[in-house]
């Protein structure tokens, strides 16, 4: 029996280490690392080789490889690069590899050397081209960070979904930093950089000057900086051969080491096993490898979650598996069995050996209507490799109609597009389609296309009234819609015209169009505002003041308080204003002047059809009790108590009741016998009652 | 803060705590102070949901309203519009950004759109150059703003006719993705206000209806005048009468309040007279306490009696100013003549009141609502009869009104009677929709918010519990638009077991807007004891007649 201990070394007084092989490597690799750009994903991921790079001085003709191999070097992919010089290469959080080149544009392959898409860093970068680049981790997804040659850093911290930061200035900085990494700290990506004996931490607003606490003194220049996975831990090496450890927070000081080697380490890392406590620097020179280590508190991570695992399995196409495990784990459909069956089903869509009919039957019988499943991303990835008739097919299975309509009209079918949004109900995506249509079509077809879908013709005519006013008149002119065409010149009349010329015109035109409506009201109702408007200008020229806009009501009363009551009578005959109304308003017109004289010649012309009772009241409201005597008498009798009890005069509405014996109007009377010498007036009310019972 | 919220059978202050932390989770995405640039509508749907305190732990350290040309100057990182999804915004947003850009230290701009995100505007502001600028864009779905216990309004004007076919497929769209939900609710109830378009034209005569018809409920705030609320001080002679409006909010929170907004006005009069008494006797009872543990309990609990008091000083101020003007002659007028529409008299002629009231230039609105409500109360009015109202109405108010009248003519409130045939008796007589002996005090039907008159929409809702639609399909044939019934199949595991005289409970959405008075109708049908139905409300929009008749209206200048 072998002794346990036998193969531990002691690292020390209290400590002891061992080293065993886990595995060794499948690769065959025909050249030394040291000559290739190397990225291995976290979590046991792809590694990725790019040989000849360009650094090295090498015959332009021989074309570099870009191989990926498992973690234990199983050859993925091997493809010749033909694009330009690449600066630096990092693994995704999704295990997509990102090559960046020199000129700042990042190619993404997937990790069976699959080109997906590429974009650029900006203008910036272009020109100034790249010096360096990081590919990082945030809790967003993958970042990328790139030193320019100008000594600027531009980062995006998400590549998924691009927005391109470029960061402050650093005050100064005449040539490239020594040593500088990306942090990330409350959800914000951050630079650190070291110049000479200088820190400087850059953010999206400043940049500032950093001081490690407890640093050693006399270090002029910074030469190896590393930050531990969790952007938690930072470790600075020095050119005095000095280690310190801390927080990225620059607050406290962990522990520092002083190793004595002076010379630049090639690389430095932190390392520490997921539930160890410990946690160490892992410094590497050309022939020797340094552990620097502490044991501060303890924090666990649990990164790698089931959802991770499963993504890894389905990158790795292996599909069976995955849905075993989902089985096996009874994970919601949702997240477990159709997530699978939707990339499998990615997968099977660039079978090119196979019919579109085939592929979209097989896809279906495999994921019927399992929920949660996105025919519409499957048919996207389908039409990214050319089969567009393919996407077609699956899109028809896709029951959301509004998640057909976007790949729709990348497509190019936009009248289809059009039938779905509508069936989506959602009026955003029938307006979005409709101006893609616009934009696509001629006039005429686009309005044909309108003309067969009601509701998108409806939303149009919506969007139309508040921004293209001149296509609203088209729509309805193409549909002989007169009654709205009739509203639109009548709009037109208020807003577009100035001159009384213009406004006369298209009142005109309005009316025509309610003609053709058969809406004979509007028609005469606009001529006659027509009329009246010149009238109004006539007025304006010839006695001064503003009459234009009024309505005739308004009309024919300022003639009056301005004292033309001959036009007044004029306007109110010409324009057939009802005899109840008329008086109305002259009698409303008159109180307003206190023209009491005018007034009472008014009520004695000729007899009045709306009664006396409302000469009454105006004469109260303007508090003149004398003239609203005048034409108490002259109330009919239904209203001739109401009349009395308005000017004051409780005693004789008292008779009038009694003489009426309307029980309602007594019980009125009685409401108002307040005053002091009301009680003669109640008692006679109250006697006339009882009487009345008696009979 | 929103307990009135959890008091309902469906516990909605889950749903008001879902949009907070939506709320929350968008403002810590933005590093870094803050300023809020608001579309103005949308700041009083948010103060139901978030007050400032909230915004300000975020770092909100500035509030703008959203208009043109520049931004006020502010010392902020992040720079967020709140805006709903228009096009018109998205010109104002874009005039901001471009000239903020000139000038100053680079700022984050973002876009919270409420409550849906727009690819129409972001093409705007992609085509104004903007687009770029903005960090993050996303959505806020704040669509069913809790109001109350029992209420939810979206508070959009926006139409919604397709909502029920909508509702039906993203349905069969949803399944799986949220198919282990427990349903709260047993029916849903979908009714477009095209059904009932009488209602809103009545006045309210319940409390909070008649509150919202004379003084107008703002997001279930109210402004009133402030004098009859003016601390009452002897020798003071009239002096520093408080000039600004007094705002009160009105909810169920409020305890009195939940007892009296859903009563007949006439029948709040003896509550508060009642509740005074009490209140005055609970203050007496200090007299009595004499041992220290007594008093000791009166002070404990002088804290609620003193917002007890101070609840009922302010119930009372208003149920004196709405008296005042339901007890003046041109309400009790007005009333009379709604009445006799709803009851069927003279629906046919040209109304005397009506034509008195343009002869008087009485607001425009109020003639309107009149017009329309005779119109609906007659299937429509005879042409003649419509074209005298009409020529009316614009020589008095003024030729621009045609478009306004067009627009009433579209919506079916103002039409010609056609076929020579009026509907609207058999539709009464077979839904009782007016009740002769309307009990106001202890009302035994939901006729009582209309003293008489019983709300089409609400009697459809009781109909369809009991004894269903069945027995009034012939009513059903005659009103507008189509009706359906569809049942959704529930996983056996989902089947709820119904205790013994346990409610139903039925979600009921008014498409296009529901009143105060129907509301309480409903509750009053919620509270029955033999119904066997409770109701939550939700609505796109909390309206009245007035408010109804304005969104229609249009003034060309």
């Amino acid at each position: 029996m072998d002794c346990y201990t036998a193969n531990w070394n002691p690292l020390g007084d209290s400590a002891f280490y061992r080293k065993y092989e886990l595995y060794s490597m499948d690769w065959d690799l025909k050249e030394e690392l040291r000559d290739c750009l190397v990225a291995a994903a976290p979590y046991g991921g792809p590694i990725a080789l790019l040989r000849n790079p360009w650094r090295k001085e090498k015959a332009a003709s021989v074309r570099p490889v870009l191989e990926i191999y498992s973690a234990s070097g199983m050859p993925l992919a091997s493809l010749l690069w033909k694009s330009g010089p690449v600066v630096s290469l990092g693994w995704s959080a999704e295990e997509e590899l990102l090559c960046v080149q020199e000129d700042g544009v990042v190619l993404v392959y997937g990790l069976h050397g699959d080109f997906r898409r590429h974009f650029s860093m900006g203008n910036e970068v272009l020109q100034n081209r790249v010096l360096d680049a990081r590919i990082f981790h945030t809790e967003f997804g993958s970042g990328v960070a790139i030193l320019t040659g100008a000594h600027r850093f531009t980062l995006s911290a998400n590549v998924g979904d691009l927005k391109l930061r470029r960061m402050p200035e650093v005050p100064g900085l005449q040539s490239a930093p020594s040593c500088w990494t990306t942090l990330c700290q409350d959800r914000v990506a951050h630079i650190l950089l070291a110049v000479g004996p200088d820190l400087y931490l850059l953010d999206h607003a400043a940049c500032s000057s950093v001081t490690p606490p407890g640093l050693a003194p006399g270090v002029s220049s910074f030469l190896q900086m590393a930050v531990s996975f969790t952007y938690r831990h930072l470790a600075l090496f020095t050119d005095t051969g000095y280690i310190w450890m801390g927080t990225t927070s620059l607050k406290e000081k962990l522990c520092e080491f002083n190793c004595n080697i002076r010379a630049p380490p090639k690389q430095m890392v932190w390392c520490s096993r997921p539930r160890s406590k410990e946690r160490a620097v892992v410094v590497a020179w050309e022939r020797r490898l340094m552990v620097v280590g502490d044991a501060p508190e303890s924090i666990q991570y649990k990164q790698l979650t089931i959802q991770v695992l499963l993504d890894r399995l389905v990158l790795r196409r292996l599909y069976p598996l995955a849905i075993q495990i989902c089985e096996y784990l009874r994970l919601p459909e949702v997240q477990g069995v159709s997530r699978i069956l939707a990339h499998w089903a990615c997968y099977k869509v660039q079978q090119k050996d196979v019919s579109d009919e085939d592929v979209a039957r097989a896809i279906n019988q495999k994921l019927g209507d399992t929920p949660g499943v996105s025919y519409s991303d499957i048919a996207a990835r389908a039409y990214g490799c050319g089969r567009t008739e393919l996407a077609i097919k699956l899109l028809e299975y896709e029951p959301r109609s509004g998640e057909q309509v976007p790949l729709l009209l990348k497509m190019k079918r936009s009248k289809l597009a059009l039938s779905k949004a509508i069936e989506s109900g959602d009026t955003d995506l029938v307006f979005t389609v409709l101006l893609h249509l616009k934009n696509e079509l001629n006039r005429g077809d686009f309005f044909m296309t309108l003309r067969n879908q009601p509701m998108a013709l409806s939303l149009y005519r919506q969007f139309c009234k508040y921004q293209e006013l001149e296509t609203l008149k088209d729509l309805y002119n193409q549909d002989d819609n007169h009654q709205e065409l009739g509203s639109f010149h009548i709009r037109a009349s208020y807003a577009a015209e100035e001159r009384i010329e213009g406004r006369v015109a298209a009142l005109q035109t309005a009316a025509d169009a309610f003609y053709k409506a058969k809406n004979e009201f509007a028609a005469k109702a606009t001529e006659d505002q027509m009329r009246l408007l010149r009238l109004q200008r006539r007025l304006e020229d010839e006695l001064g003041g503003r009459f234009l806009d009024l309505s005739l009501h308004d009309t024919v009363t300022t003639l009056i308080l301005g004292g033309h009551n001959k036009r007044a009578e004029q306007l109110a005959r010409d324009f057939r204003i009802p005899d109840k109304r008329l008086w109305w308003l002259k009698l409303t017109a008159l109180a307003d002047l206190e023209d009491w004289e005018e007034l009472e010649k008014f009520s004695k012309s000729k007899k009045s059809p709306i009664g006396y009772l409302p000469f009454v009241e105006i004469c109260m409201k303007q508090h003149n009790k004398y003239e609203a005597k005048k034409y108490t008498s002259r109330v009919g009798p239904e209203q001739k108590v109401k009349a009395l009890l308005l000017v004051g005069d409780v005693a004789q509405a008292a008779d009038v009741a009694i003489e009426h014996r309307n029980e309602a109007e007594l019980s009125l009377v009685l409401s108002h016998c307040t005053g002091a010498t009301d009680g003669a007036t109640a008692d006679k009310i109250q006697r006339a009652r009882a009487q009345a019972q008696k009979k | 803060m929103a307990a009135h919220l959890s008091y309902g059978r469906v516990n909605l202050n889950v749903l008001r705590e879902a949009v907070r932390r939506e709320l929350r989770e968008f403002l810590d995405k933005c590093a870094g102070s803050k300023a809020i640039v608001w579309d103005e509508y949308l700041t009083g749907p948010f103060g139901l949901i978030a007050q400032y305190s909230l915004l300000k732990e975020h770092e909100v350290e500035k509030m703008f309203t959203l208009k043109g040309s520049r931004l006020p100057a502010a010392d902020v990182k992040n720079i967020i519009f709140f805006v709903r999804p228009r096009l018109e915004l998205m010109d104002i947003i874009a005039e901001n950004v471009l000239s903020e850009d000139r000038r100053g230290p680079a700022r984050d701009f973002h876009i919270l759109f409420v409550p849906r995100r727009s690819l129409l505007c972001e093409q705007r502001l992609k085509d104004l150059g903007v687009l770029g600028s903005f960090i993050h864009r996303e959505e806020y779905s704040l669509d069913l703003i809790p109001f109350d216990g029992d209420l939810l309004s979206m508070e959009s004007e926006g139409a919604f006719k397709q909502v029920a076919n909508m509702m039906i497929r993203m349905k069969r769209e949803f399944t799986g993705s949220q198919n282990s939900i427990f349903p709260v609710f047993d029916n849903l109830l979908l009714l477009d206000r095209n059904v009932d378009l009488l209602t809103p034209l009545a006045t309210q005569l319940t409390y909070e209806g008649l509150i919202d018809e004379i003084y107008g409920i703002q997001n279930s705030y109210v402004k009133l005048p402030p004098e009859k609320f003016a601390p009452k001080k002897q020798g003071d002679g009239g002096k520093d009468l408080p000039t600004e409006a007094k705002k009160l909010q009105l909810n169920s929170a409020e305890e009195l309040y939940a007892e009296i907004r859903d009563k007949n006005f006439n029948a709040v009069g003896s509550v508060l007279s009642k509740k005074a008494k009490v209140i005055s006797a609970a203050f007496e009872e200090r007299h009595n306490a004499k041992t220290v543990g007594e008093i000791k309990q009166f002070v404990s609990q002088l804290p609620h009696m003193q917002a007890a008091r101070g609840s009922l000083a302010n119930h009372t101020s208003i149920a004196e100013l709405i008296k005042d003007v339901t007890t003046s002659e041109d309400f009790f007028d007005k009333l009379t003549v709604e009445q006799e529409f709803m009851s069927g008299i003279d629906t046919d002629k040209v109304n005397s009141y009506v034509e008195e009231c343009i002869a008087q230039k009485h607001p425009l609105i109020k003639v309107l609502r009149l017009v329309c409500l005779q119109s609906v109360c007659n299937s429509g009015l005879k042409q003649k009869v419509l074209d005298y109202y009409k020529r009316e109405i614009l020589q008095t108010y003024g030729y621009e009104h045609i478009l306004t009248l067009h627009n009433l003519e579209k919506a079916g409130l103002l039409k010609p009677q056609l076929g020579g045939r009026n509907n609207y008796p058999t539709i009464r007589k077979t839904l009782r929709l007016w009740m002769d002996d309307v009990n106001e005090q202890n009302p035994t039907d939901i006729s009582y918010v209309y003293s008489g008159y019983a709300p089409l929409s609400v009697r459809l809702a009781q109909l369809l519990s009991r004894p269903g639609w069945r027995s009034i399909e012939e009513v059903l044939r005659i009103l507008p638009g189509p009706h359906f019934e569809e049942r959704q199949p529930l996983p056996t595991g989902l089947q709820k077991k119904r205790q013994p005289g346990e409610n139903r409970i039925t979600l009921i959405f008014f498409l296009g807007g529901v009143t105060f008075a129907e509301i309480a109708a409903l509750r009053f049908l919620s509270q029955l004891e033999d119904g066997g139905t409770e109701y939550v409300i939700a609505t796109t929009k909390l309206m009245n007649g007035a408010s109804w008749i304005e969104s229609l209206m249009e003034k060309p200048f």
